[in-house]
């Protein structure tokens, strides 16, 4: 295809793309120089026949004067990536000087909201991914198993859960989780600990998380370990049978090399997905407990008195280095085949 | 694997059909269990005396007289003004799919169609641009939108959603249109076809079923979305799911927890019908990608 031809069939999408997701990648980098403007304030000289009295108050007028004028805020430069709700450099160096032990250090840095949210987030993807691989190949090996006719509404029932949006599936099992839930009640009743609930226990909600997720996501790697199954050869699990290869070693020898590639594309596309955890976190109300950085993103934006743009901003633009972190293996081995095949 | 030499035994047959039940039991259970007490008053629901009441409907039956009750319904799609939220989806949704679409064939059919190595490094920036949590774009949005005055409307968000939502289109897609042989495009152009034709008379009439995978996935994704929607529009223009959400806001008073729990069953309802008669489709379209590329 001629390059003038492929410019005028790519550049309606091209155009969408680079508007919508480069540009807005750009503004969110420019935005995170920036922090809101500090209140003005004035003294006000108040008398009155005990004598005068001067006290500061808040001069709203010049405040969204200068709100006005400068709609972007004022020039932080890196101060807000630095400040005490990200990567909170003061503190830390702090902690480490006045800190006994190294425990404890620790300890005083993960309660910062920045490191809090990252740990969480990284916890996260590292329990439900490997866990939506397993779950999702086993049930893949498990419907594999069953009789032709009745595979479509089993498979039907068994994504319902990746169908569903996050903020609903969530709901949904919070609704039976939470304390006065079908589930939740009767674990109290089990437990005999009225008091046993969701919200008072920070591992609890992790956990609780954490499973949601596996449940979620596991669909996903089902449908496609499934499909894949499909192309397995069968000459080569006849001959293991015929030498009397068990079927835990057929599974290991010839189905699993036979499916290696798409492992990887969903692990890769799993963790993708997981990264940005952030509905559930609003569908199970555990905002108190558990935190991700696509959450603290949310809570700047929809902030009460002002929107921290320049915060939000640092957060995605830190969030966005993540993924880039995660994503450069893929990248760089992309790259070195691509130049190998030229 | 059913063939003659693979002979299960039947304790692992148990096995797996125990494993299967008990699996789709914890898939589909909570939404059986929302549907059901949809139905109930929320004393019933959530039952702070005893759980046993959500299925027995002691209070539904004192409250209202009979043991199923759609006040919930009736209450969140009147009072709560759930009918205006569902239109403003179904406006978000018919206009996101069919410009997806749109945009993504065109794309991708290029894509397919280049030999040259930008194809591939779009391709790639692409797979770039997929992995974007969508929070840190609205995060990028909401400032010059408020500017140029632009927040809060339905447009706005119609744009940002295909945007958002052509990555993986163009991905879908372009396995799609590597599977029709290039020899195809060859013949039209040597007939005098120029390219605009090929692909608008050639290639589409045999893309169909890519075509529908694709929409599906763009309606799902349009459907679903909440953090674009409930950050990108004003009270006004919410979709279902920031709308639900809001319900849960406000769950001290008493009709409005219910009101988010038949408002989720309304929301998910014909998002099930329409897998149940597209499932084929959806799976296609979910290991194209891995299977093919």
């Amino acid at each position: 295809m001629p390059n003038k031809t492929f410019f005028w069939f790519f550049l309606p999408t091209g155009l969408a793309m680079i508007l919508f997701i480069g540009l807005p990648i750009i503004s969110t980098g420019i935005q995170s120089f920036y922090a809101q403007h500090d209140q003005i304030v004035k003294e006000v000289k108040k008398c009155d026949p005990f004598g005068c009295t001067v006290s500061i108050v808040v001069d709203n007028e010049e405040t969204s004067k200068i709100r006005e004028a400068k709609p972007l805020g004022k020039f932080n430069g890196f101060g807000t990536y630095t400040d005490r709700n990200h990567l909170a450099v003061e503190e830390i160096k702090k902690f480490w000087n006045e800190t006994e032990s190294f425990g404890a250090f620790i300890d005083q840095v993960t309660n910062l909201p920045f490191y809090k949210a990252l740990i969480f987030t990284l916890t996260y993807c590292l329990f439900v991914t490997p866990n939506v691989l397993l779950l999702g190949f086993i049930i893949a090996l498990s419907l594999n198993a069953v009789a032709r006719k009745i595979r479509g509404p089993l498979i039907f029932g068994t994504i319902l859960p990746m169908i569903v949006t996050p903020l609903v599936g969530s709901l949904v099992l919070f609704w039976m989780i939470d304390s006065q839930g079908i589930i939740g009640a009767n674990i109290q009743n089990l437990m005999n600990d009225p008091y046993l609930s969701l919200k008072s226990s920070k591992t609890l909600t992790w956990i609780t998380i954490i499973i949601y997720g596996i449940w979620h996501h596991s669909p996903f790697a089902f449908v496609v370990f499934y499909a894949a199954l499909q192309t397995v050869p069968q000459e080569p699990v006849e001959a293991a049978i015929i030498d009397g290869a068990s079927r835990f070693q057929r599974i290991k020898h010839i189905v699993l090399p036979h499916i290696y590639p798409v492992v990887t594309f969903v692990a890769l596309i799993s963790l993708m997905d997981n990264f940005r955890v952030f509905e559930p976190i609003i569908g199970f109300s555990a905002e108190g407990s558990a935190q991700s950085l696509s959450w603290l993103i949310y809570d700047n934006l929809v902030n009460e008195e002002v929107i921290l743009f320049g915060s939000a901003a640092a957060t995605s633009i830190m969030t966005i280095v993540g993924i880039a972190i995660l994503l450069a293996p893929v990248l760089i081995r992309t790259w070195k085949e691509f130049r190998i095949a030229r | 694997m059913d063939y003659g030499l693979d002979k299960k035994t039947t304790s692992l047959k148990t096995f797996n059909t125990i494993f299967i039940i008990v699996w789709l039991l914890i898939a589909c259970f909570p939404f059986i269990w929302t549907f059901w007490g949809s139905f109930k008053v929320r004393a019933d629901f959530f039952s702070r005396s005893d759980w046993w009441y959500a299925i027995s409907a002691f209070n539904t039956l004192i409250e209202t007289g009979g043991k199923f009750t759609t006040n919930a319904y009736s209450q969140a799609w009147t009072e709560g003004e759930f009918w205006k939220a569902s239109k403003n989806t179904v406006i978000v949704t018919v206009f996101v799919v069919s410009i997806s679409l749109f945009l993504g064939t065109l794309g991708a059919y290029a894509l397919s169609r280049s030999t040259r190595n930008y194809a591939f490094w779009l391709l790639i920036l692409a797979l770039i641009f997929r992995a974007m949590p969508h929070i840190t774009l609205v995060s990028g949005y909401l400032f010059p939108f408020f500017e140029l005055q632009i927040w809060g409307i339905l447009p706005t968000t119609i744009v940002v959603l295909v945007a958002i939502n052509q990555p993986f289109t163009l991905w879908l897609l372009y396995s799609f249109f590597k599977t029709v042989p290039r020899e195809l495009d060859e013949s039209a152009l040597i007939d005098g076809c120029s390219y605009f034709q090929t692909f608008r008379h050639i290639i589409m009439p045999v893309m169909w079923p890519g075509v529908i995978t694709a929409g599906l996935f763009s309606l799902m994704l349009a459907y679903n979305d909440f953090t674009v929607t409930a950050l990108l529009l004003n009270q006004e223009n919410h979709t279902m799911v920031p709308k639900i959400q809001s319900y849960l806001g406000t769950n001290q008073h008493e009709g409005n927890l219910m009101w988010a729990v038949s408002s989720v069953v309304s929301a998910t309802a014909p998002l099930f019908i329409l897998v149940m008669f597209f499932q084929r489709q959806i799976i296609s379209g979910l290991t194209a990608g891995a299977i093919k590329g």
